[in-house]
């Protein structure tokens, strides 16, 4: 699996195990407790460096090519997922995938930003940066299932909306402002994780929701650190300096009344554990969805309006 | 055209107005068709060059003045003012800036709101500023936008917001993301209350603004040769690594791409403001 740049330290220790194991094959030489020492200064290491990630090395987790990915998340989550597809009105964007899933007694509409692992699939994927008709055709299942009372779970892992010409043209302003609009009036629970990236207009684009939670590694931004550094600090490699003035970590985002909870990742990050992240996911929607079973309609609407509402920091 | 052409026509364009001594606060340069205008002409023509119908950008007292029926603006919540809350610093401080567009601006932050009426129909209206910091969106434009469309909700009198904004406040992090889906969500209970709302798109409208509430009017209405655009040119110039078409993202290409209802002459603002108030308000009965 690949290494992120500080994980270096890491990248050696692993080395030299490789080496003595090869060592102690080929030579027929008991290195066994050599290696165990080794390995176990190994996690020791990656504990050190996990517990002490800057905002920008987050940023290289919340990004890691091996990062579970919505389509993945899905199946490992719920008991059946049919997807569908297409907006109605232009096409079906590859870079947001959405269905009908069941989770025991109930039935959701999920959907999310969909990433790929490697330069083909994230080719097919455009990075996991819709288009316009994107967020309509995440528009028409989430107004469908207001209308057939489906709560609606949306998993954000996007760098953004995708800057293109023809996406201008069909209007991705518009798309995007009327999710914020109609989300804002839905009569069903929405709950929403940022699992990877949750870059600005085109992550908040499908995440209106009643609760937000963040994967612990995860990022939420109103730019992405690259943007703000090139724009305010005029110097793109300044990123980690904007990654930390942003305040856009899990933690961050919690303290300031944005998201509602945090997702514990495996040591490591999520990469090197899918299904126990399924698993903390599908936890937390059982117990959200379990918990609006009893709310009213015009409390699930209520309530997320006046969420919003109370968001901003001024005075006067 | 011939080399020598090309020259010829280089020189005339790099002398002319070089060494023009103009009194700023007299004569003005348009800085579409390089005009010389006489200050008051251009005042008393909506800031809309006489000769080449180039739009200058205004501020809100100026709007206020085109726009509206004379002394019926009303300011409110004045006294909104930023906070730094998240200490950021770039290249200078959050507090640092914020001080020097207070006091450029004599203004608290980018938009000013209130009441007004047109042709005698009572609005509620907020006008925001390009000069304060870019027009960008931050708490407190998001909380006064929020708030004069929830007065709407409240007097049922038609919204009308005039934008100019590069999007939202970078200094305020996530907290400025969030205005989008604030002043978003407030138009939903708006609409539910069949109450109009008119959104003015003037120079230039980009980012997280134009993602929000700028594009939501029931009408949207643009001034000619904005800006108006969800990435901007140079983004979208880097992402696709092409030249943009001549005209992309200006409110004639919106036009045409069905993003506005109609690009209208500043001096026709009112007049047209007029009409469609007149339409589109549901007549009720006094109470």
């Amino acid at each position: 699996m690949k290494l992120l740049s500080f994980e270096k330290p890491l990248a050696e220790l692993y080395d030299k195990i490789e080496q003595l194991r090869k060592l102690s094959s080929d030579g027929n030489i008991d290195l066994s407790g050599e290696i165990q020492k080794i390995e176990a200064r190994a996690e020791q290491v990656r504990q050190e460096i996990y517990t002490n990630l800057t905002p920008s090395q987050i940023v290289q987790v919340a990004r890691h090519p091996h990062r579970p990915d919505t389509g993945s998340l899905i199946r490992l989550i719920f008991d059946s997922f049919i997807e569908l597809h297409g907006d109605r009105v232009f096409g079906d964007d590859p870079a947001i995938v959405g269905g009908i899933a069941t989770l025991g007694e109930y039935r959701i509409v999920v959907m999310g930003h969909q990433k790929g692992h490697d330069t083909k699939e994230n080719i097919y994927r455009n990075f996991g940066m819709p288009n316009p008709e994107g967020y309509r055709k995440a528009l028409r299942l989430m107004q469908m299932a207001d209308r057939f009372r489906m709560p609606i779970v949306t998993f954000i892992d996007t760098p953004g909306a995708y800057p293109g010409l023809e996406a201008e043209e069909r209007g991705q302003a518009e798309a995007i402002a009327r999710n914020l609009r109609e989300m804002a009036g839905f009569t069903v629970p929405v709950v929403s994780f940022v699992i990877g990236e949750g870059g600005s207009g085109g992550a908040l684009g499908i995440g209106v929701a009643n609760r937000l939670y963040m994967l612990q590694n995860s990022v939420y931004s109103v730019i992405s650190p690259e943007g703000c550094a090139s724009i305010l600090f005029r110097d793109a490699k300044k990123s980690d300096l904007a990654a930390d003035a942003m305040k856009i970590t899990a933690p961050e985002i919690q303290k300031l009344g944005i998201s509602d909870g945090i997702i514990p990742e495996p040591l490591g990050g999520a990469h090197h554990d899918w299904k126990t992240v399924a698993q903390r996911i599908q936890e937390t929607i059982v117990a959200d969805l379990t918990h609006y079973k009893l709310v009213s309609e015009a409390t699930i609407k209520s309530e997320r309006y006046a969420k919003f509402r109370a968001m901003g920091r001024y005075t006067g | 055209m011939s080399i020598i052409d090309w020259f010829a026509k280089k020189e005339k364009s790099t002398t002319s107005n070089e060494r023009l001594n103009i009194p700023g606060d007299v004569w003005v340069k348009c800085t579409h068709c390089s005009e010389i205008l006489f200050q008051k002409d251009l005042e008393s023509n909506h800031k809309v060059c006489p000769k080449c119908s180039f739009h200058f950008r205004i501020s809100p007292e100026e709007r206020i003045r085109y726009t509206f029926d004379e002394h019926s603006f009303t300011e409110v919540d004045a006294d909104l003012g930023p906070t730094d809350f998240l200490k950021f610093f770039d290249t200078e401080s959050y507090s640092d800036r914020i001080r020097k567009a207070q006091s450029k601006s004599n203004r608290k932050d980018a938009v000013v709101s209130g009441t007004a009426s047109i042709s005698g129909i009572a609005i509620n209206t907020a006008i925001m500023n390009f000069a304060y910091m870019g027009g960008s969106m931050g708490s407190v434009v998001g909380e006064k936008i929020t708030r004069t469309i929830e007065r709407s909700i409240e007097d049922l009198k038609p919204v009308i917001v005039f934008t100019a904004s590069g999007g939202a406040r970078m200094q305020e992090g996530i907290m400025s993301l969030m205005q989008m889906a604030k002043t978003s969500a407030a138009l939903e209970l708006l609409a539910e209350k069949r109450v109009p709302y008119i959104s003015v798109l003037c120079d230039p409208t980009t980012g997280g603004t134009s993602a929000s509430f700028a594009i939501l009017g029931d009408l949207n209405i643009a001034e000619p040769g904005a800006l108006i655009s969800f990435a901007g040119p140079r983004v979208i110039e880097q992402t696709i690594r092409q030249k943009l078409p001549k005209g992309f993202q200006r409110a004639e290409f919106l036009l045409a791409h069905g993003m506005v209802d109609m690009v209208t002459d500043r001096r026709e603002l009112k007049d047209v403001l007029t009409v469609v108030l007149s339409s589109l308000v549901i007549p009720r009965s006094p109470q």
